[in-house]
């Protein structure tokens, strides 16, 4: 029950585009069209749903204070938690580029579809952002962060599809000028954040 | 993504030759980060409740992309094609990972705040930007001048967002109070803070009417 709960929170109430913003610049650059837009969603979710956990691991296993104690007792007082910046991008990157490979050595058609997003995904700040707030949120288990971090994915495609179907729309509509593409899809998510919001009175 | 702006920087002349003045210039209004070129919006929008964070975050911003630039554009001959992003972003979160810390100890109440989107630098797209299509292919100086002109483009917008959500949402700026305490309804007056304007939406809402008056303004921005 407490991951359907960690899985419905991360897509509605804690939303990573209409709460936290994270992941803005491939969203407003991505989403002119549905398909596109569908395609990138779903590397992020794929993306989010590898790296998390692994961050977790290296997380509770290496970084955190006394984490290196499964080794021995004698490093239970070594803190490396200031690494983690440097060691979570590493693996997102390292993850991604792997991912890439193995895409496209075993499944090309999907590699067709996604590939060249995946290397977008390595700078996308919603992947760094799953690592930072897995970090911040101490789940306890990996269930637990694995289901944050497909939920985090799902709630991202969610908004990414849902801007670029409105866009694909609003490109017959009479728009000031000054206001037209970039301006009016702010405000539009700008609303649509606000529709979001909503759901923060669901108390799960 | 990465809306490609190299510019063809010939080695400079004077230290600020007009060219070099330009690359500080530019990024201001023409070709600002995050209205033109949309680059990182990701933890601009965030953190600008209050006027301190945006000050604080810009120049944190500030302080990685100058020093990052500079240290990639000494590098860029020595930096293999292949693994140019890995090394730019393991040079990125070593600088983020200093700023982070700096913080701590000298601003620890804003760098609580500020929360992850410290962290969260590395993956700022104008980071990212500056450095693939600018440092890589520049000389040092040129490259930390651009690097300042576009964190300075950045830092104006955060704070410009920050001022309009503080007043209004706050009745103060950078901390100190604008609307006197015996206005409000609590103490006998009848004004109320306008609660909308620190929701994380309304960070959006502003930055789409910062671009509408910009390319009003600039017409020469107005997409077809």
């Amino acid at each position: 029950m407490n991951l359907v709960n960690i899985f419905v929170k991360a897509i509605f109430i804690e939303n990573m585009i209409f709460a936290y913003f994270l992941g803005m610049c491939s969203y407003l650059a991505v989403s002119k069209t549905v398909k596109t837009a569908v395609g990138l969603g779903a590397a992020v979710i794929f993306v989010l749903g590898v790296t998390v956990p692994v961050n977790y691991l290296l997380e509770n296993y290496v970084l955190k204070a006394g984490a290196l104690s499964w080794i021995s007792p004698a490093m239970a007082d070594v803190d490396l938690s200031f690494l983690a910046f440097i060691m979570f991008i590493a693996v997102v990157a390292a993850i991604v580029q792997l991912v890439e490979m193995v895409v496209e050595k075993f499944a090309p058609a999907l590699y067709g579809a996604l590939g060249i997003f995946l290397p977008l995904i390595a700078v996308n700040c919603s992947i760094l952002g799953g690592a930072l707030f897995m970090q911040e949120r101490q789940y306890s288990t990996i269930a637990e962060a694995s289901t944050f971090a497909v939920g985090s994915g799902v709630g991202w495609f969610l908004a990414i599809v849902a801007i670029a179907a409105i866009r694909e729309r609003i490109r017959y509509s009479d728009i000031p000028k000054p206001l037209k593409g970039l301006g009016i899809t702010f405000i539009i998510t700008g609303l649509m954040g606000i529709a979001f919001m909503a759901f923060m009175g669901i108390k799960i | 993504m990465s809306t490609e702006t190299a510019l063809p920087v010939k080695p400079a002349e004077g230290l600020f030759s007009k060219k070099n003045r330009k690359l500080i210039t530019d990024p201001l209004n023409d070709n600002n980060p995050i209205t033109v070129q949309v680059l990182g919006i990701c933890s601009a929008l965030a953190i600008t409740v209050k006027v301190q964070n945006a000050v604080v975050m810009s120049l944190s911003v500030l302080a990685v992309v100058v020093v990052g630039n500079m240290v990639i554009s000494a590098l860029r001959n020595l930096i293999p094609g292949r693994i140019r992003i890995i090394a730019q972003l393991v040079i990125a979160a070593g600088l983020v990972t200093l700023v982070d810390i700096v913080l701590k100890a000298y601003v620890y109440d804003v760098s609580k705040q500020v929360g992850v989107y410290v962290g969260l630098i590395i993956t700022n797209c104008i980071l990212m930007g500056r450095y693939e299509a600018f440092a890589m292919g520049n000389k040092v100086w040129p490259s930390a001048l651009d690097g300042l002109g576009n964190s300075l483009g950045y830092a104006w917008i955060l704070v410009a967002v920050a001022t309009v959500r503080e007043i209004t949402g706050n009745g103060s700026w950078m901390g100190m109070r604008l609307i006197p305490e015996s206005w409000y309804a609590a103490n006998g007056g009848g004004y109320f803070n306008n609660n909308m304007m620190i929701l994380p939406p309304m960070a959006l809402v502003l930055v789409g009417i910062i671009i509408w008056i910009q390319r009003s303004r600039n017409t020469k921005l107005i997409e077809s």
